[in-house]
């Protein structure tokens, strides 16, 4: 023990050093906890590219698939769908597609699409994950207002896309849906997950 | 009055007496009994509202008995079973078809949830009404928003489970606000889930969340609420401290011992809520679609979102706040200011006790003001708790923005309003 009103400074070091190890060794306990908390390797392997073979996909029509747990939509833009497009250039936060993570490089132009009526893009909203609901007739028969050309709401904060996938100006949503990877393995037939090898 | 100053038993001679003076001696059990039930004095002009604190440990006990048992029952598993529905769902089915008196003891553990929050918020709305938050209780005040902050994460883990559409979307919502937060954002919204989508790694952490990590934490903040509590002693509906006037005992003059007093007095306040939570768990367990939403009892499809979907009651009046964020401010998302304006409107209630600067406690001595202020923002939080379960419309998103401006104004132009007031004068003891 110290004197009295003398600090043993050497003891005083042990102790310092002491806590000061422990707490790093707590620290660095946590590590193995916070790591399993991450993806596992099987969550990271899964998402696996989907085929999807779109030959019985009529004109107006959309269909839906999974891929990576998400829904991916592939739609079958009709020539009205398509004119509306450029109507909304004003309307839209992004028009030309220039957020360049929402979509691979050979989709970001006018219909952010491949071939100009199908459009493929991942169903889940930009806001807080939803999936938006098609609203595809213009006007306010399906609960839109008068000016609505058609396009796509999301039920939970009421963003609203067009047929593009391109986000209206004032909603929650900050970025156009997102287009996947994907190519046209034949005329009928579209892989999700991946782009064109050596494209 | 803390637990400790109390002599050690000493015993009559008889067996019990012996048996009670040898725990006594190695463990405070006198202590313990005296200083927080039958020499714990509590004041003695409780009314209506100091039944909540009692009704909160009930429903605690409830969620916690009824919780043991039904995880008996329940499996954290998405994935589908030979009839292609989640092993999660079918579990829960299971234990309302099958398993004997499954049903109500599912009724109760969700029924349990809304009473709970119904409990917890008249709890502190009594807070809001005495000042109890105010000086020398501030840790008391402090500890119960932790349990409340707690009972939130509770609730939303626990509305998983069921792995329905609401359960489903509820967490794809919840989970991606955390993905607003810049820079860590979407690391940190990955290590929630645990995947790139919420499913069966999500499901089991939840679980494991729901059932031990919450409930330890929540029985540790419950325990220093309550002994932060007992450490001050309890506030009462005129805000004036007892312990100011002593008799020669050193015993509060306006205060009862709580046992027998107030034990027998909640007995009251029990059976009184029992009443009306069979009535509902018995009559009205899906409590009109608020308790227990109809889309929940869709298994969970994460291709497909449920057309209007909804929080939980209880979460309503924090949602509207987040979708009344909808412009961008310092060049960050509004939806980054959504999730800011909603953790905001819950945390706020922490400052309380720093930002109420009015010289008496209790509504009874404020003036107009705080009966006017108070009013409206329980017009405002009920407002928002309405708009939080309709879908979005313009009108709805304005009215939720001027009571989102008026919730934040209330609490923040506290400092100011609270000292304006006409106030009176403040008894010496407790009135009636």
């Amino acid at each position: 023990m110290s004197k009295q009103g003398k600090m043993d400074c050497g003891r005083r070091r042990l102790i310092v050093a002491t806590a000061a190890v422990g707490g790093a060794g707590a620290v660095v306990a946590l590590v193995p906890f916070v790591s399993s908390l991450l993806p596992s390797e099987r969550a990271k392997a899964a998402g696996a590219p989907v085929e999807v073979d779109i030959s019985k996909l009529e004109p107006g029509q959309m269909m839906t698939v999974e891929w990576r747990g998400k829904p991916v939509w592939i739609i079958n833009r009709t020539k009205p769908m398509l004119e509306t497009l450029p109507k909304l250039a004003d309307a839209v936060v992004d028009p030309k597609s220039e957020k360049t993570s929402q979509q691979p490089a050979y989709a970001q132009n006018d219909t952010r699409s491949i071939k100009p009526e199908i459009m493929v893009a991942v169903g889940i909203c930009t806001h807080l994950g939803c999936s938006p609901s098609q609203k595809f007739k213009s006007g306010a028969e399906e609960g839109m207002g008068g000016d609505w050309l058609g396009g796509f709401l999301c039920p939970c904060h009421g963003s609203t896309f067009d047929f593009a996938g391109r986000v209206f100006k004032g909603k929650p949503a900050p970025t156009n849906l997102e287009v996947p990877p994907h190519f046209y393995m034949s005329d009928s037939r579209i892989l999700i997950g991946e782009d064109k090898k050596g494209a | 009055m803390a637990a400790g100053n109390f002599e050690k038993y000493k015993s009559d001679g008889s067996l019990a007496g012996n048996a009670l003076e040898w725990v006594d001696a190695r463990f405070p059990a006198t202590s313990l009994w005296k200083g927080h039930l039958s020499e714990y004095y509590a004041p003695k002009n409780f009314n209506f509202w100091y039944f909540f604190g009692s009704l909160a440990l009930l429903v605690l006990v409830i969620q916690i008995v009824t919780g043991i048992f039904l995880v008996m029952h329940y499996k954290p598993d998405a994935a589908l079973n030979a009839n292609g529905v989640p092993v999660a769902f079918a579990s829960v089915e299971y234990i309302m078809r099958d398993v004997p008196g499954g049903w109500l003891i599912r009724y109760m553990h969700s029924t349990g949830a809304s009473a709970f929050f119904i409990v917890v918020y008249l709890h502190m709305f009594r807070g809001l009404l005495y000042g109890s938050y105010r000086k020398p209780r501030e840790l008391t005040w402090l500890f119960g928003v932790g349990i409340f902050l707690c009972l939130m994460g509770e609730a939303f883990f626990g509305y998983l489970l069921p792995w329905g559409q609401m359960s489903f979307w509820g967490a794809q919502v919840i989970v991606n606000l955390f993905g607003a937060i810049p820079l860590i954002g979407n690391d940190l919204s990955l290590i929630i889930r645990g995947d790139f989508v919420v499913g069966d790694a999500t499901l089991n952490r939840f679980f494991s969340f729901h059932v031990i990590a919450f409930p330890l934490v929540l029985l540790g903040l419950v325990a220093a609420h309550v002994l932060a509590l007992h450490e001050t002693g309890s506030n009462n509906p005129d805000g004036v401290e007892i312990k100011a006037l002593k008799d020669e005992h050193g015993i509060p003059l306006d205060g009862i011992p709580f046992h027998p007093y107030y034990t027998v007095k909640d007995i009251v306040g029990v059976v009184v809520f029992l009443m009306a939570f069979s009535a509902v768990m018995f009559f009205a367990p899906e409590g009109g679609g608020y308790f227990l939403e109809y889309n929940n009892f869709f298994p969970a499809d994460p291709l497909k979102t449920p057309p209007h979907i909804a929080p939980v009651w209880y979460f309503t009046p924090y949602y509207s706040v987040l979708r009344a964020m909808v412009w961008n401010f310092f060049g960050l998302e509004a939806k980054f200011w959504g999730v800011v304006g909603m953790g905001a409107s819950v945390v706020i209630f922490a400052f309380l006790p720093w930002l109420d600067r009015s010289p008496v406690k209790s509504i009874r001595y404020r003036g107009p003001i705080y009966k006017t202020l108070l009013s409206l923002f329980v017009v405002c939080f009920v407002v928002l708790g309405y708009l939080g379960t309709q879908p979005p419309s313009p009108l709805y998103q304005l009215l939720s923005q001027i009571c989102t401006v008026y919730y934040f104004a209330f609490f923040l132009a506290m400092p100011w309003w609270s000292r304006m007031d006409k106030f009176k004068p403040v008894p010496e003891r407790v009135t009636k």
